[in-house]
């Protein structure tokens, strides 16, 4: 049996290496899900004869329970609310595998064997619970402040970061214990430390900064996993741990180069702490119309939308999309341009325009479309702020400066759709609104753009 | 001894098959990346069906089903979700 066992594990392993190759093609993405859940399936099933077990009533109760919220959570979520959605179940995964290294812990101590235990085997424990908890807490968190049941600016304690690196070594410190004394108090305290570090991590990390800390956590609940791997000594956990970890990492490398800073800065500078910076005098802004936007557009021989968080906020991507189909009827060619990390995770705007029904082929990524500005007649910025700011190339002072965006000042007319002049996330001043060539139109993304592709109809 | 070392061998392969895996993804599917190999983290389901099955004490077996509980969750919500990302993207 246990042969059998590590066969449907082997399979369940490939199984998932094809599922992730897979996943990176548009047209290949959808089967290797479904390779990926297979896989599960048949590990999960193979478990079930493992000799250990004796009785399944828990297992049924805790599998139907499960399927049951996380088929409810899968089928209701709204596109918009992904972030959070990938945040929460960041968290369950985290702590699903703190869960079982702590058992494995409890158990080898109600069996007395903790004393035989080696160093190695206890520090996997600790480790795992370590990580584990911070992915919860610091999931937990970000879940809080995507779904804004919490404020998503950065939120500072006094000396913060120093508690943070207490917390840390607190945690270490206890591991250390736990590996010395071989006793389960010191690892409760690395489950508390740990949670109270995810929390304090998470805390100052501010809307715009989510992609990164999103990706981060992803990473970590595969890292997680793959300790509890070592725990359990479980080959399968330990490579589609480690597979989910190196995927997650080179997100989060991706998603802080997009915004030209390291992860470091990512976790330690708080971005949008303070008020607006950046000058602003006594300059105006041109607010238009929708009449006048129309027929602006009208006449466009090609127009680029730049979508942002803002478009989510107003759940208006189907809004948009029907813009798109009016514009293409008058013989307009429209074209998205998708900076890295607008929206709240990795991808967020490309999701949203997906469901919209926009084919992925107009979605232009950044450094295909920034040479194109120039040439560009109408740019429609939609609730985007930061990845357009030009300041991010010219003023060195500023908090964005350096950071990669999408050049649409150089278009021939500039259109922003926003809700008020309140800045970014960052909160920096955006020397875009005031420049000749823009026109600010004011409102409600999902109704100003209503009212724009009637307008269009009617020119 | 020999067990350890070649679990940190397989750990060691994979982060190596990880990384070469997925620097080709196009940003068009960074979101559905991230949720299905979410998925794919919560493996720790079969650790967690052990214990819950295993004859032990009520402590354990309420830490083993609570375990089996998020992972379900992580599993069936995070490879559903995907899937129903993934349906939206279509070629015209």
């Amino acid at each position: 049996m246990e042969g059998f066992i590590q066969v449907a594990y082997l399979i369940a392993s490939v199984s998932f290496i094809v599922a992730i190759k897979l996943l990176g093609s548009p047209r290949t993405a959808r089967v290797g899900n479904l390779i990926g859940a297979v896989g599960m399936l048949i590990g999960g099933v193979a478990t079930l004869f493992y000799k250990g077990i004796v009785r399944y009533e828990w297992i049924a109760v805790g599998f139907l329970v499960g399927t049951v919220i996380g088929a409810w959570l899968a089928l209701t979520v709204k596109m918009t609310a992904m972030p959070q959605m990938v945040a929460l179940l960041n968290g369950f995964g985290g702590a699903a595998s703190a869960l079982v290294a702590a058992a494995e812990a409890g158990k080898a101590w109600i069996e007395n064997t903790l004393p035989q235990t080696t160093p190695f085997a206890l520090t996997t424990i600790a480790l795992s619970v370590l990580i584990g908890a911070v992915t919860f807490s610091g999931s937990l968190v970000a879940f809080a402040k995507l779904q804004e049941l919490i404020s998503g600016r950065p939120f500072l304690l006094p000396a913060h970061h120093y508690q943070s690196l207490l917390l840390l070594l607190v945690s270490i410190g206890a591991t250390v214990g736990f590996v010395g004394e071989r006793a389960l108090l010191p690892l409760y305290g690395v489950g508390i430390a740990a949670t109270l570090l995810g929390v304090w991590i998470t805390l100052p990390i501010g809307g715009a900064d989510m992609p990164v800390i999103v990706s981060f956590l992803n990473s970590l609940s595969g890292l997680a996993a793959a300790a509890t791997g070592f725990v359990l000594n479980n080959y399968l956990l330990i490579i589609a741990g480690t597979l989910v970890g190196a995927s997650g990492l080179i997100l989060t490398q991706i998603m802080s180069k997009a915004m030209n800073r390291s992860l470091w800065n990512v976790f330690f500078s708080a971005v949008g702490m303070g008020g607006p910076t950046g000058t602003v005098g006594d300059r105006t802004v041109r607010s238009t119309t929708a009449e006048d936007v129309a027929l602006m557009l009208a006449y466009a021989k090609e127009v680029v939308i730049v979508p942002g968080y803002g478009m989510a906020v107003a759940q208006a991507q189907h809004a948009v999309k029907k813009l798109m189909d009016a514009l293409a009827e008058k013989g307009v060619e429209v074209r998205f341009a998708i900076h890295p990390v607008a929206g709240r995770m990795p991808g967020h705007m490309n999701v949203l325009l997906a469901e919209a029904d926009v084919p992925y082929e107009k979605l232009y990524e950044m450094e295909r479309i920034n040479a194109d500005f120039p040439q560009v007649d109408v740019v429609l910025v939609i609730g985007a702020n930061d990845v357009v700011n030009p300041a991010a190339r010219k003023d060195p002072q500023s908090p964005l400066y350096g950071m990669p965006i999408l050049d649409v000042d150089k278009a021939k007319t500039v259109v922003v759709l926003k809700r008020s002049m309140n800045p970014g996330f960052a909160g920096v001043e955006n020397e875009l609104f005031y420049q000749p060539n823009t026109y600010m139109l004011f409102g409600d993304a999902r109704a100003s753009l209503e009212t724009l592709t009637q307008a269009l109809k009617e020119v | 001894m020999t067990e350890l070392l070649f679990a940190v061998f397989v750990f060691t392969l994979s982060a190596f098959l990880g990384f070469e895996l997925i620097s080709k993804v196009p940003p068009t599917l960074h979101t559905p990346l991230m949720s299905g190999s979410n998925a794919i983290s919560g493996v720790t389901l079969i650790g967690a069906i052990v214990i819950a099955g295993e004859m032990s004490t009520p402590t354990l077996a309420v830490l083993g089903t609570a375990a089996v509980v998020l992972a379900t969750l992580n599993v069936v919500g995070g490879f559903w979700v995907t899937d129903r990302m993934l349906r939206m993207f279509k070629r015209r």
